[in-house]
């Protein structure tokens, strides 16, 4: 049980946070790239998904990229593109040690679960729906941004919430094999023999991920356009099957 | 003795030694297959361990989750809680309990299946239609009897869907292990990235991508030999 006290005393010991290498600074650098890398994921897998959704294409491969990824370990990734001549600069401005190398496997470790939930969230709009639109007298795209679009935003956004998870978790690993970011705390603690330090980074990893799904979750909320019928949905899971399968089969995969 | 001491030995360098350290090498494969075949092994036991874990805790639960609806929420949050966490800061919270050993892996892994497995399993019973449900109960089966002969086989293409999601992200999470030294193949991944040596890294990478895909097409074997048998039974 000592073990508990050493962890609370890493934790409250000031000199532990401040200054270069300590963990503000490292948190600072996580969330950075962690947010870069998902913004720039949003931006690549987003419209092409929802397009494809709209046009009712490309379904079995914006289904089974979550299963592909989903397979391919986070870890050996990282590791490859680390090891691999650089794609890019290894220190890369604010973003600290962690390089181009690092944003590039976030970014790619983000995109499956947007672009799945995305082209589903657009392929689940109700056909009658669909053919109100149709029937009153609405183009392609004004069916696209007018109908489809404000009913799929619900489950787009459960997509960015897990990405934001799968990309916090990835850029913790990330540490691991590239440099600073929070995991390097723990695995720093881990390799010698300093389990507080270890078990403080993993609690600080930990409260951040919850936090920032806690804040993914109340965005969602905010942005959902029928907020009575989709909670109602969520207590009664019978109604809304298919959608709770999707959110839930998705990996968070690190 | 170093890697390229023994390439010079051999008069002819390898295609892992330190000059061209390629990524895919037979040599590697061939020199080191006792290492090899022990990470696989211990990745597959690790993997098998958590899964079965994860089935043997979700099982009771889903039924208590299905039974009382109150807790249905309560235990679907904190399992998504537990899924929210990473993986690298979840198995140093163990390891005050349970050590530097396999079992931390074991317990951190069967944590993650559990979210789906827990999801799929209500999902999977919640697919059985009221009438049937009824007309079983009308032909006097009881509570057990209905579950095991009726519920669970009509629910078991929804269970299994999870059970593949549930095994093939294990696979690729066992991995991250080698934190606390039990990562299968994962421990020879992160040697790979320390040491520089290419051939170990994509070597083992490969391997875990071939395991998931080996133990996903053993689970649908497996549902496609149980599914005609029930429906056999049922009909």
């Amino acid at each position: 049980m000592n073990v508990f006290a050493d962890t609370w005393t890493y934790l409250t010991d000031p000199g532990n946070w401040q200054g270069e290498g300590g963990m503000l600074q490292l948190l600072v650098q996580q969330l950075l790239i962690s947010v870069t890398a998902l913004a720039a994921a949003m931006v690549i897998g987003l419209p092409v998904a929802l397009w494809l959704g709209h046009l009712g294409r490309g379904g079995f491969l914006a289904i089974n990229i979550s299963n592909i990824g989903r397979a391919v370990p986070t870890f050996a990734l990282l590791a490859i593109l680390v090891t691999a001549d650089h794609p890019g600069v290894r220190t890369f401005g604010p973003y600290g040690r962690a390089g181009v190398a690092t944003l590039i496997a976030l970014t790619l470790f983000a995109l499956p679960p947007l672009i799945t939930n995305a082209y589903v969230a657009v392929r689940e709009v109700p056909a009658d729906v669909r053919q109100a639109a149709d029937g009153m007298g609405m183009t392609g795209l004004q069916k696209f941004t007018r109908v489809e679009l404000p009913l799929a935003l619900p489950l787009v956004m459960s997509g960015v919430r897990l990405a934001l998870v799968q990309v916090w978790a990835t850029a913790t690993i990330a540490a691991l094999v590239a440099g600073p970011g929070l995991g390097r705390v723990i695995t720093d603690g881990f390799y010698r023999s300093d389990y507080p330090k270890g078990i403080a980074g993993a609690i600080v990893v930990a409260l951040v991920a919850l936090v920032l799904e806690l804040f993914a979750a109340t965005v969602q909320r905010a942005v959902d356009p029928t907020p009575g019928a989709s909670s109602r949905g969520r207590r009664h899971p019978k109604s809304v099957g298919r959608r709770r399968v999707a959110e839930a089969a998705e990996p968070v995969g690190s | 003795m170093t890697l390229l001491a023994q390439a010079t030995a051999a008069g002819q360098p390898s295609c892992y030694s330190r000059l061209t350290n390629e990524w895919f090498c037979t040599q590697y494969l061939h020199d080191y297959r006792s290492e090899i075949v022990d990470a696989t092994t211990q990745h597959l036991g690790i993997t098998v361990a958590a899964v079965l874990l994860g089935v043997v805790i979700a099982f009771p639960l889903s039924l208590l989750a299905r039974r009382l609806p109150r807790l249905e929420s309560s235990i679907l949050g904190v399992s998504t809680g537990i899924y929210t966490i990473p993986s690298l800061a979840l198995f140093p919270l163990l390891v005050p309990f349970t050590g530097l050993t396999a079992t931390t892996v074991v317990i951190g892994l069967a944590l993650y299946a559990l979210t789906v497995l827990v999801r799929s399993m209500l999902e999977g019973l919640r697919s059985v239609p009221d009438d049937v449900r009824e007309s079983a109960t009308g032909l006097g089966y009881g509570a057990g009897r209905l579950l095991f002969r009726v519920e669970l086989p009509l629910a078991l293409p929804v269970i299994m869907a999870g059970l593949r999601v549930a095994t093939v992200s294990t696979v690729a999470l066992t991995t991250v292990g080698s934190l606390v030294a039990y990562g299968g193949l994962g421990n020879l991944i992160k040697d790979g990235v320390t040491t520089d040596f290419r051939a170990e890294l994509f070597t083992a990478s490969v391997l875990c991508v071939v395991l998931a895909v080996v133990l996903d097409a053993l689970i649908v074997v497996l549902q496609w030999v149980l599914t005609p048998w029930t429906r056999g039974a049922q009909a």
